[in-house]
């Protein structure tokens, strides 16, 4: 049973449609293995044992009705920023610690209708502001591949829960690299789509010109699985954009000659490690030697996003943050305060100190007499470093570069430096400022941690993202050997 | 442009936020460090740029004026931390 664990969306539907074993044993699986692995890995804020026992009854019925789709039966687990009607939605915040949701998100609407199961609520960064886990208001999470090590962030249990074996997919979002930068540093596979492509209704906004959710696989072809389930118009996200959506799995053809691949020269500096420039070089070379048409290509407005975001997506939470105000719904402290002492109090006890850093840099950003310095340039900005994208678009089909500039760090390395650590995304945010698909595969390892390819398409282009991440994933043959995380196999 | 403990002070209270001196003082120093930062983002030739607000142009969304399905009152409350005969409760706002 436990080899099963180990095994693809693909693959295990695969069994669960030719009736090898039902949805219901394969679910009781799944939750003895979380109940023996999380200690060790702690992905989960909420696990949902009884809600999975009874989906996957449901999803079993449908099973033996003679429904067959990829994610029926398929024990799955969320981002805790993603609405869940009826269970804890914490967004890993002491002001959220109480909320249940009375709906939800579409996305998550769109996975029960698939029949998938839910085992869970994952961890993150609190209010997905953060690079590591730590920022978490509960407890951090850690590396399946070295417990003395983050699985980054925000989307730090969605990663780790899928390297672990604890889900066969997950959900996670991503405003800076959120679910791009951690899949990355877990050995596994995550895209964020295009701005527009999913539906954000649901989702507890952080910046909303940036947010986007997406899914967290251990492979390519699962990643297509879990895309076509959430992709789409929705008419409760104005933001959703009306485009067809193609069957992402048609996508995934194993030849990729002709495909003009982009290598952005300042993806290569900014810090990254020459370990890991030179594990992405070897994987572009692998590329190019099956038939990629392989070029340099220059994004100068690149190394100023870190200004950029951390100007934009704070000054988009200030105003997104100003929701928790202790009236409707949440934490509430100082009643006896009066109202406007009641909300300072509940928001000052109910924030975390990154999230109370960022609603102040954003304040101020936007206060009179600033804007025009900090918010107007770096929305300027923006344009600037989308134009050079564009432009580079014209030659190539799609980039290729590192996902993040190391490998996971260790709990408690960064978290004091206050740049240190929002510089494990400066290779992923360039990504969300110009709205753009970015996928990361794992391409390697160095000092026996995952290191993560990122390749980076055209707005509404996933296919052909998904299209050379599948490429490289049969050129690489690295499935084994990211099958079994070795902290994680020791410990257990 | 280093922000003031003034400032903190200031921006705090715009932002709701209860926080001691000794709580501001903390967070200037990650807050400068991204401020510097923030510096390198003058030099870059912007004049004539339009500023960009969100990445995929989306403009008038427009749907059909139709009756759908809302919150139910309960469900609205259930989160609430105090309600009472279908209302949120809150501190008092007016004075006797």
């Amino acid at each position: 049973m436990k080899e099963l664990l180990t095994l693809s969306i693909a693959e295990i539907s695969h069994k669960l449609h030719a009736r090898e074993l039902s949805a219901i044993e394969l679910t009781e699986a799944v939750l003895t293995h979380i109940s023996e692995t999380e200690p060790h890995v702690q992905a989960f804020i909420t696990p949902t044992p009884e809600l999975a026992r009874e989906m996957a009854r449901h999803a079993q019925a449908r099973l033996d009705a003679g429904e067959r789709t990829p994610l029926l039966g398929v024990p799955i687990a969320l981002k805790d920023n993603l609405c869940t009607r009826g269970v804890r939605t914490t967004c890993a915040s002491r002001i959220l610690h109480n909320f249940v949701p009375p709906y939800d998100a579409t996305v998550v609407e769109r996975l029960r209708a698939q029949g998938a199961v839910f085992v869970g609520k994952l961890n993150m960064d609190e209010f997905a502001m953060g690079s590591s886990t730590e920022f978490s208001a509960f407890h951090p999470t850690r590396n399946p591949w070295d417990l003395e090590r983050v699985p980054g962030g925000s989307s730090g249990g969605s990663a780790a829960a899928v390297a672990a074996h604890m889900a066969y997919a997950t959900l996670g979002s991503d405003t800076g690299g959120s679910i791009r930068q951690p899949a990355a540093f877990c050995g596994v596979v995550g895209l964020k789509p295009t701005y527009g492509r999913v539906s954000r209704y649901g989702l507890v906004a952080y910046a909303s010109s940036l947010d986007q959710i997406g899914p967290l696989t251990r492979t390519v072809e699962d990643c297509a699985i879990m895309l076509n389930a959430i992709a789409g118009k929705d008419p409760h996200d104005a933001t959703s954009v009306d485009v067809p959506v193609p069957d992402f799995r048609e996508a995934l053809v194993d030849d990729i000659k002709g495909v003009r691949l982009g290598v952005p020269k300042e993806f290569f500096g900014q810090g990254v490690m020459p370990e890991v420039a030179e594990t992405v070089r070897r994987a572009i070379g692998l590329l190019e030697s099956i038939g990629a048409e392989v070029q340099e290509v220059s994004l100068p407005m690149a190394e100023q996003s870190l200004a950029i975001y951390y100007i934009l997506a704070p000054a988009e939470c200030s105003s997104n943050l100003a929701r928790y105000d202790g009236v409707r719904y949440g934490l509430r402290v100082g009643a006896e305060k009066g109202h406007i002492g009641m909300m300072e109090a509940t928001r000052a006890a109910g924030f975390g100190k990154e999230v109370i850093q960022r609603i102040i840099i954003g304040t101020y950003a936007l206060s009179s007499g600033y804007y025009d310095a900090f918010y107007l340039k770096a929305q300027k900005g923006r344009t600037l470093l989308r134009q050079q994208f564009d432009a580079v678009f014209q030659q190539v089909d799609a980039l290729v570069c590192p996902t993040a500039p190391t490998p996971a760090f260790k709990l408690g390395e960064l978290v004091d430096d206050p740049l240190a650590m929002k510089r494990a995304d400066v290779l992923t945010i360039p990504v969300n400022l110009a709205g753009l698909p970015g996928l990361s595969v794992p391409c390697g390892f160095v000092n026996d941690l995952p290191v993560g390819l990122q390749i980076i398409g055209k707005p509404f282009d996933e296919a052909t993202v998904l299209r050379v991440g599948y490429a490289w994933e049969q050129l690489a043959c690295l499935r084994d050997e990211l099958r079994t995380p070795r902290a994680l196999a020791r410990a257990l | 442009m280093a922000i003031t403990l003034e400032q903190m002070r200031h921006t705090a209270k715009l932002a709701r936020l209860e926080l001691t001196d000794e709580q501001l003082t903390e967070l200037m120093r990650p807050i400068n460090a991204l401020m510097e930062h923030f510096e390198r983002l003058q030099a870059l030739p912007l004049d004539a740029v339009e500023p960009t607000s969100h990445s995929i142009p989306v403009f008038n969304a427009f749907r059909e004026d139709e009756v759908g399905a809302t919150l139910a009152r309960a469900d609205a409350l259930a989160n609430a931390p105090e309600a009472r005969d279908g209302l949120f409760i809150v501190p008092r706002i007016v004075e006797e």
